[in-house]
């Protein structure tokens, strides 16, 4: 039984670790992306 | 010193990036459902082997990450010219590597519990993605010194190209010290596993999806860098405006 | 370049040689800390077993003091800055340096190991002499070279003492692990016999070609990113 705690554990963690770094590039990007003009911006 | 311009789009992202992301979203899906449902369990692990299918993605990823700083860091010290926007690919890479190395990890350790009993094995390859950690860490903590881009830049390409230097170093270190206790450890890392058509196809799409995961990161935590260092400058830039401005009036 | 080089490392060994730092606080330091082991592990047949890696381990530690010591000297009075504004080339900087860093680590070594004998009841053959020797200097020639190279890279930097100990790890885990095999063999036991540890050493030779050549081209880019 303490299998499935352990592969829920592996799962959960990776794909939840990945979503937050997702969310807290995204939050930096936007507060950082208002405040620069988009002229600046070398992908755009 | 938060100016907000009526043309700035609202964040890091383009079209392909969106794509990007969807693909990865996409295929991690595959990946979470097939690894936990759809996958037959294995003969001899059971189900701890659907730990696999997130830490053997994990670990090729952390692998990818940190040649890719190595190689950015590498045109970065021998180009004069855009050697600043490769040391950023280089630092978001090693962020992101640190990311995936800390999960290979700790799933390594999850799946070590459930296989043998044990969180830790002295292996080769598990020794050396914790010491590849350890440097990692040490390569963020450089970045994040009070610095120049151009002064950071410098110190984390050299830092980045001994460790180049050192991990193969220690990985053949590490395997020449365990190869003298071969009678402990009969079984190796991967178990034996026997893998049929679907389990190796779910690990295909896992290798696939973290690369993506891998793509879409690092291309935005570099952009990240770029608006950081943009940022720096330009408020560099109007201090000084604003000191000439007070020289002149005075 | 040679003569430069030769110049710090005389610099470096006079600073050393007048203020005594090494031998009346780091090797003090050092042979409480294989005391302490001693105390600590609480049997005999377990630090005689242990002793080569408590020797290295011990150094390990004591060389992050005398790097930092080995660089806190030029700072203060900015005598980086002079060297760098002289036009002092980096890679003579960087062995000069390196070789006034292993000269110090290899003394330290030296007293550690008399150490093991004396506290740990360690048994050195004759034979194993040679051995034992090529370990202690290519062992504290590794360190002595890495602890430059690291050392230089944070010089300078608000957090290098936390940073030091952290980059130094994982470098100097082939040292330790080479070091301390083929010292294992020479103190008799056996867990390591002559020919691996022969080939340990072989690799600790490897680690510091590669590291020599490695910090005398960084050396001089890593002093110009200073500036």
């Amino acid at each position: 039984m303490k299998d499935v705690g352990f592969i829920a554990l592996s799962y959960g963690l990776t794909v939840g670790s990945m979503l937050v770094f997702a969310i807290l590039t995204v939050r930096r990007a936007r507060t950082l992306s208002r405040s620069i003009p988009d002229r600046d911006k070398p992908w755009l | 010193m938060t100016t907000i311009t009526t043309n700035s789009s609202r964040s890091t992202g383009t079209r392909a990036t969106r794509v990007l992301g969807v693909v990865a979203i996409v295929l991690m899906t595959w990946v979470v459902v097939s690894g936990l449902f759809v996958t037959p369990a294995d003969a001899v692990q059971l189900d701890s082997v659907r730990i696999m299918y997130v830490h053997v993605p994990s670990a090729w990823i952390a692998y990818l990450a940190f040649i890719t700083t190595g190689i950015a860091s590498g045109i970065s010290v021998v180009r004069r010219h855009r050697s600043l926007g490769f040391d950023r690919v280089a630092g978001a890479s090693a962020e992101v590597g640190v990311l995936f190395m800390a999960i290979t990890l700790v799933t390594g350790s999850l799946w070590g519990r459930l296989t043998w009993g044990t969180f830790w094995q002295w292996d080769p390859r598990l020794t050396t993605t914790a010491f590849l950690f350890v440097t990692y860490v040490g390569y963020l903590a450089i970045r994040r010194l009070d610095a120049t881009p151009q002064q950071r830049a410098r110190r984390s390409s050299i830092l980045a190209l001994l460790a180049v230097l050192e991990i193969p170093l220690v990985h053949f270190s590490v395997v020449l010290w365990r190869s003298l206790h071969q009678e402990a450890s009969v079984l190796n890392t991967d178990g034996d596993v026997r893998l049929d058509g679907l389990m190796l196809f779910t690990l295909f799409s896992g290798v696939l999806a973290f690369s993506a995961a891998f793509a879409w990161f690092v291309i935005h935590r570099q952009r990240v860098a770029a608006l950081d260092d943009l940022r720096l400058t330009s408020g560099l830039d109007a201090a000084l405006v604003e000191r000439r401005a007070e020289a002149v009036t005075q | 370049m040679r003569r430069t080089a030769a110049a710090v490392f005389r610099k470096d060994v006079l600073v050393e040689l007048r203020s005594r730092a090494l031998l009346t606080r780091v090797v003090p330091f050092a042979v409480l800390v294989l005391v302490l082991f001693a105390i600590a592990l609480d049997s005999e047949p377990l630090v005689l077993r242990a002793g080569a890696g408590l020797v290295w381990m011990t150094t390990l530690f004591s060389a992050l003091v005398v790097v930092q010591r080995s660089f806190e000297v030029e700072r203060r009075d900015g005598a980086l800055d002079v060297l760098k504004t002289l036009g002092v080339d980096g890679a003579a900087l960087f062995v000069g340096k390196a070789a006034a860093l292993i000269v110090q680590l290899l003394a330290l070594v030296v007293v550690l190991l008399a150490g093991a004998v004396v506290l740990y009841g360690v048994n050195v053959e004759p034979s194993a002499l040679v051995l034992l020797v090529t370990t202690a200097v290519l062992g504290s020639c590794g360190l002595g070279l890495v602890g430059t190279l690291y050392g230089g890279l944070v010089s300078g930097t608000s957090s290098r003492d936390t940073l030091l100990p952290l980059l130094l790890m994982p470098v100097t885990a082939p040292v330790l692990i080479g070091a301390t095999r083929a010292t294992e063999s020479a103190f008799g036991g056996d867990v390591t016999d002559a020919t691996t540890a022969w080939a340990w050493v072989g690799l600790l030779a490897v680690f510091c070609v590669l590291f020599a050549v490695a910090g005398a081209m960084s050396f001089g880019p890593l002093l110009d990113s200073d500036s």
